[in-house]
């Protein structure tokens, strides 16, 4: 029962790391960049949430909302002020903006809402469901979650595979030159996939906050730094990897803290990755490029 | 035949890399006057030896990241490693060799070894991926040695070494000495570190990579970032090659690592975090890939700079951020690029002549 308690835990955040590695997958597959500033949407997110909630005391789940519209507009602004003039450069360059617009949301957010963490209200409260005679408790955020992060991948595999804008963003990650030929806007596309991505992260990081209700400027960054890894674990660029990486890596966090040792959790969790990607080099779900010469 | 090559003026190579040495012996000789005559301030005295340790740190990572062409995003943690294996052999040694710029030395050499070796160990699963991928791993490998270093307790006593990890159950005798404390790191380091000696180890780096790259391996790993594929059918070995050049980069960042801590009292594993191999990525990349006086020149910019902008107080990393965002735009848009020049009055004199 105890393990069947951390499993369901484990799911809970991996769920969120699943939604978070979403953004990552999404924007690499398309614009082939990753996009180090999507762990500061989140939260970014959060703090929109937090004010909405704790402040003007809306309902949490209009909070999340207005938490969604807000990071949608901050994912494509910073899409078009940051990324859109480098489509040409090389990657690297790209790489270094992206981390330079992190640290230019996690100082903003520093000068906006100051460095003392703020206490994040649960967005539905602090129950637990009892199952087996009270044996098993899951409570309702971590519920919340694992739903959540089901709901968001039907729609979104839908979305993808059933919509013209979805078949866009797959001819995108495809090819792009093609792609603009046969009329699709791909600039639009590209600046959609980060407001999707951002409308995401503002979901994970209500999400994130409410499980672990400490909320701070640098919040986002490590859970943002453990969804990437998420996304490359299941293989960058696929969307099934994002969701399966997320769910593991969730999983193998929580069981290295309940059985190896909470203080080398995170090196664990690296150390898998790692073994993974020697196994498999370009993922779990990822496709393996053939080099042709 | 070699030397003469080396000293022709005429190739472009050779031009760069000695403009690269009479600049950084040039700062060097300026920055000593300086602060002998205190004309530098106290604050800026105090960050020679740092800017020193990131400018090696800048030109070891540019072999990985320019020459060699890798994406390395946990060069922190093979700075972290020759910090801590630095520091304790020059606890260490600090009864038999009373000379401090010895210990020194010798702490900086050892520190470069186990670099090495970690670096070594590292490169054999890291360099069988590509790219991202392996941009990933290292940045997984800096993580992991940053959770090892946080958990890792180093004692010495009358029986020699005593080391454990996760909690501290070395059991030291009397008069042991607890040297390194887990997250609390390693305290009471003697700062032995000077500006000299940084000045030093920056020229070594400097006349190690640019006889590394002006060699035969430093053709092939020129012609194994250019491409790969024709480089392996002329029988270039890959691994070999990609190994020399990772496992040297380690070597200079842990004596790096070694000269950054012993230029503080206390050092912990979580100064060597992700930000940190990070900044010195961005060191790479601002002075253009490759390009060691650019890595160099960065390094020193970059360190110096959140300093200076100290005045503008909570606004200060903001406007970091900024400027470095705007530095990338600038230097790699085509468009901001051609509105540069226009305003540049200089560049256009040159080109009407």
């Amino acid at each position: 029962m105890v393990f069947l308690n951390f499993f369901i835990s484990g799911i809970s955040l991996g769920s969120i790391y699943a939604i978070i590695a979403l953004g990552y997958t999404m924007v690499y597959g398309i614009a082939k960049m990753l996009n180090f500033a999507h762990g500061d949407v989140i939260m970014v997110g959060a703090y929109v949430c937090f004010y909405a909630v704790a402040r003007y005391n809306l309902n949490p789940f209009l909070g999340v909302l207005i938490a969604m519209i807000v990071c949608t507009f901050l994912g494509m602004i910073v899409e078009r002020l940051a990324y859109k003039p480098l489509r040409q450069a090389p990657s690297l360059a790209v790489l270094i903006t992206a981390i330079g617009m992190s640290y230019f949301l996690q100082n903003t957010a520093l000068l906006l809402w100051s460095s003392n963490p703020k206490v994040f209200p649960s967005i539905i409260g602090r129950g637990a469901f009892k199952l087996f005679d009270g044996r098993l408790s899951v409570s309702h955020i971590t519920a919340l979650t694992i739903i959540a992060c089901i709901v968001i991948m039907i729609i979104l595999s839908l979305f993808i595979s059933k919509t013209k804008m979805g078949k866009a963003m797959r001819a995108c990650s495809e090819d792009k030159g093609a792609a603009q030929l046969m009329g699709i806007n791909v600039n639009a596309t590209i600046s959609l996939t980060f407001a999707i991505g951002s409308g995401l992260a503002a979901i994970a990081g209500a999400l994130l906050c409410s499980a672990y209700p400490t909320l701070m400027p640098t919040t986002g960054a490590l859970p943002g730094i453990k969804a990437f890894t998420a996304a490359v674990f299941g293989g960058i660029g696929s969307i099934p990897g994002a969701f399966l990486g997320g769910l593991m890596l969730g999983v193998i966090e929580i069981f290295a803290k309940a059985y190896i040792s909470s203080q080398l959790s995170d090196a664990v969790v690296f150390a898998v990755l790692i073994i993974v990607l020697l196994v498999k080099p370009a993922g779990l779900l990822g496709k393996l490029t053939q080099e042709k010469v | 035949m070699t030397v003469r090559r080396l000293i022709n003026l005429k190739r472009v190579e050779a031009r760069r890399i000695y403009l690269t040495y009479f600049v950084v012996i040039l700062a060097y000789v300026i920055c000593q006057t300086m602060s002998s005559t205190k004309i530098l301030s106290s604050s800026m005295r105090g960050m020679l030896v740092p800017i020193c340790a990131y400018m090696v740190m800048s030109v070891s990572l540019n072999l990985v990241v320019g020459i060699s062409g890798e994406l390395s995003l946990g060069h922190a943690g093979f700075m972290s490693v020759g910090a801590f294996s630095g520091v304790a052999t020059a606890i260490l040694m600090q009864n038999f060799i009373p000379f401090a710029p010895v210990r020194l030395a010798i702490a900086m050499i050892i520190a470069a070894v186990f670099a090495a070796i970690a670096g070594f160990l590292i490169g054999i699963p890291v360099l069988r991926l590509k790219g991202d991928y392996l941009a990933i791993v290292t940045l997984a490998f800096g993580e992991i040695i940053k959770s090892i270093l946080n958990n890792f307790y180093l004692g010495v006593d009358s029986g020699g070494l005593q080391f454990s990890m996760l909690s501290d159950t070395t059991r030291l005798l009397q008069g042991g000495r607890l040297i390194i404390r887990g997250p609390m790191g390693i305290s009471g380091i003697q700062k032995i570190s000077t500006f000299p000696a940084g000045f030093i180890l920056l020229m070594i780096s400097l006349m190690i990579v640019f006889n590394l790259v002006s060699s035969r391996s430093g053709r092939a790993f020129m012609a194994i970032r250019d491409d790969r594929i024709a480089a392996e059918s002329i029988g270039l070995d890959i691994t070999r090659y990609k190994m020399t050049a990772f496992v040297m980069s380690a070597a200079l960042a842990g004596a790096a690592g070694a000269l950054f801590a012993m230029n503080y009292s206390t050092i912990v594993a979580n100064k060597f975090d992700f930000n940190t191999s990070i900044l010195i990525l961005v060191f790479v990349v601002l002075g253009g890939q490759g390009n060691m006086l650019g890595g160099i020149i960065a390094a020193a910019v970059l360190t110096i700079l959140p300093e200076k902008l100290r005045q503008f107080s909570d606004y200060r990393m903001l406007l970091y951020a900024i400027i470095l965002i705007v530095m990338m735009l600038a230097t790699n848009n085509a468009e901001i690029k051609e509105f540069l020049n226009k305003l540049n009055p200089f560049r256009k004199k040159e080109e009407a002549e």
